[in-house]
């Protein structure tokens, strides 16, 4: 048996070859409904290639879009895991090691230089965000983000006395604006309140929540479903050739924020939202969650 | 909308009759060039320095693989394209200098492009973003690889392809341009969009 060290280290190495080929169920089933209803004939020809893409990388294990992006990490870390000062280095090593064996495509570059590392690390990188969490166990989730649809990120420092208003206009203004480079049908992501960089690490944050499942208060909730109804209003449409489906989902999350500001972070996801999560429990035994 | 099939090298009469909306599928040799590939190139025609490949007549494609060498041979595992706004800064000057008659991406190119395809006869083509194994079945061999200092996504990938495609013309030699309609068309929409929001401006 491997030590627990080694386990994470595979385990990182598995949940990112499963993200890069196997697109999560909630998104490929949206994609699926999205094909099924557009109505606009490019828009459905899009779709169609999204879709025999997506069997044509599973059916032959090889990553679904070339741009594997650079690696995310989330960990979850629980209350009765035990040392876990180990993990920074074992995520370095999965991500070397899964960029030679799945393969991945070399991302990272120095953002100065632009010389490449060859092996999607680097200085933060793969980038990790904790949390703390419950058991005995960790939860880790890979997410590859792609450069096309990170590159149509965007942040306001709205006012209160603007509103949600503002931010409604924000979103419907940056979806347009974005038209067809963050490979559409995308997923938004919104991070509202916080402080300026809390509200950027929501709206990523929003993006590991399955497309199907809203925001578990109504209001928000609601919201999602009137910003996503407005969003397939513009007409912009899979690939960005004109149709109804410009996006798959609205996903926010909040933060309180100081009474004198109203911060809003919006973080685009591609078609190929990947993502996969696997519980690593101190014995070692591991559990896929996606 | 029409379909066309061409081969490469591409003359200009053949290159000026699609319209915005046709379908294009590409057979020969086309090569990957990204940001910095345009740089380097660009600086090279500057310079007087002899560039490794050429791209007279030929097909160019914005996107950054993922290749393996098996027995000294390359493979490409998966090649879709990228979002082309990103070369809107150099691809005018491309097509003025190097004269490529197909230019391959996602997402668009802008006025500037949309200019030069119209003076010098180029068309722009999408490829579904993302579709990197379906657009990787239609690479046939790598013929070689240049640059590769630049590292593997920006290196120049000498592709030789069969039936690239299908892939929509966004750009055509009349300097029409499908994704700038489709965005004002959205602008245009933003009040009333904007209105079933309950926000008026």
């Amino acid at each position: 048996m491997l030590g627990i060290e080694k386990t994470v280290e595979k385990t990182a190495v598995e949940i990112l070859r499963r993200a890069v080929i196997h697109l999560p169920k909630d998104v490929k089933d949206a994609l699926n409904n999205a094909y099924e209803n557009e109505t606009s004939e490019t828009g459905r020809t899009q779709l169609k290639a999204i879709l025999d893409n997506i069997k044509l990388g599973e059916s032959s294990k090889t990553p679904i879009c070339q741009d594997t992006g650079i690696i995310l990490y989330y960990v979850t870390v629980g209350k009765d895991f035990g040392d876990f000062s180990f993990i920074p280095e074992a995520l370095r090593a999965a991500v070397r090691t899964a960029t030679a064996e799945v393969p991945l495509r070399p991302n990272a570059v120095h953002p100065l230089t632009r010389k490449n590392s060859g092996d999607n690390t680097g200085s933060n990188m793969p980038y990790i965000n904790w949390d703390i969490g419950g058991g005995d166990y960790i939860e880790l989730t890979a997410m590859p983000k792609g450069a096309g649809s990170e590159n149509m990120s965007s942040f306001a420092m709205l006012t209160p006395a603007e509103g949600v208003s503002a931010l409604k206009r924000f979103v419907i203004d940056q979806v347009i604006r974005a038209g067809a480079q963050p490979c559409p049908p995308t997923i938004v992501g919104v991070g509202v309140g916080g402080s300026a960089d809390i509200a950027m690490k929501l709206a990523k944050k929003a993006l590991l929540r399955p497309t199907n499942a809203r925001h578990p208060e109504p209001e928000i909730a609601d919201l999602e479903r009137a910003l996503l109804s407005a969003i397939n209003m513009t007409g912009i449409g899979p690939m960005g050739l004109g149709g109804t489906f410009t996006s798959l989902g609205v996903n926010m999350e909040y933060a309180h924020c100081h009474t004198a500001s109203l911060p809003v972070g919006l973080n685009m996801q591609c078609w190929a939202a990947r993502r996969a999560t696997a519980r690593i429990h101190r014995d070692g035994t591991v559990e896929m969650m996606s | 909308m029409a379909t066309f099939k061409f081969r490469t090298p591409v003359t200009e009469t053949d290159v000026r009759k699609p319209n915005i909306g046709d379908i294009v599928y590409v057979t020969g040799t086309m090569i990957t060039a990204r940001d910095q590939a345009h740089r380097r190139a660009l600086e090279h025609v500057k310079t007087g320095k002899a560039i490794p490949v050429n791209f007279e007549g030929g097909a160019i494609f914005h996107c950054g693989p993922i290749a393996v060498k098996e027995k000294e041979q390359w493979r490409i595992v998966a090649a879709g394209p990228t979002t082309s706004t990103r070369m809107e800064a150099y691809e005018a000057e491309f097509i003025e200098k190097l004269r490529p008659r197909i230019i391959v991406g996602k997402a668009g190119m802008g006025a500037k492009t949309a200019e030069a395809a119209k003076r010098f006869g180029a068309i722009y083509c999408d490829f579904t973003g993302g579709a990197a194994v379906l657009a990787s079945q239609r690479i046939k061999a790598v013929r070689g690889v240049e640059w590769y200092d630049l590292g593997m996504p920006e290196a120049l990938w000498i592709l030789e392809v069969e039936e690239f495609g299908p892939m929509t013309v966004t750009i055509d030699s009349r300097g029409k341009n499908l994704h700038d309609i489709i965005q004002r068309s959205a602008q245009d929409r933003l009040t009333e969009i904007l209105k079933t929001l309950g926000v008026s401006q």
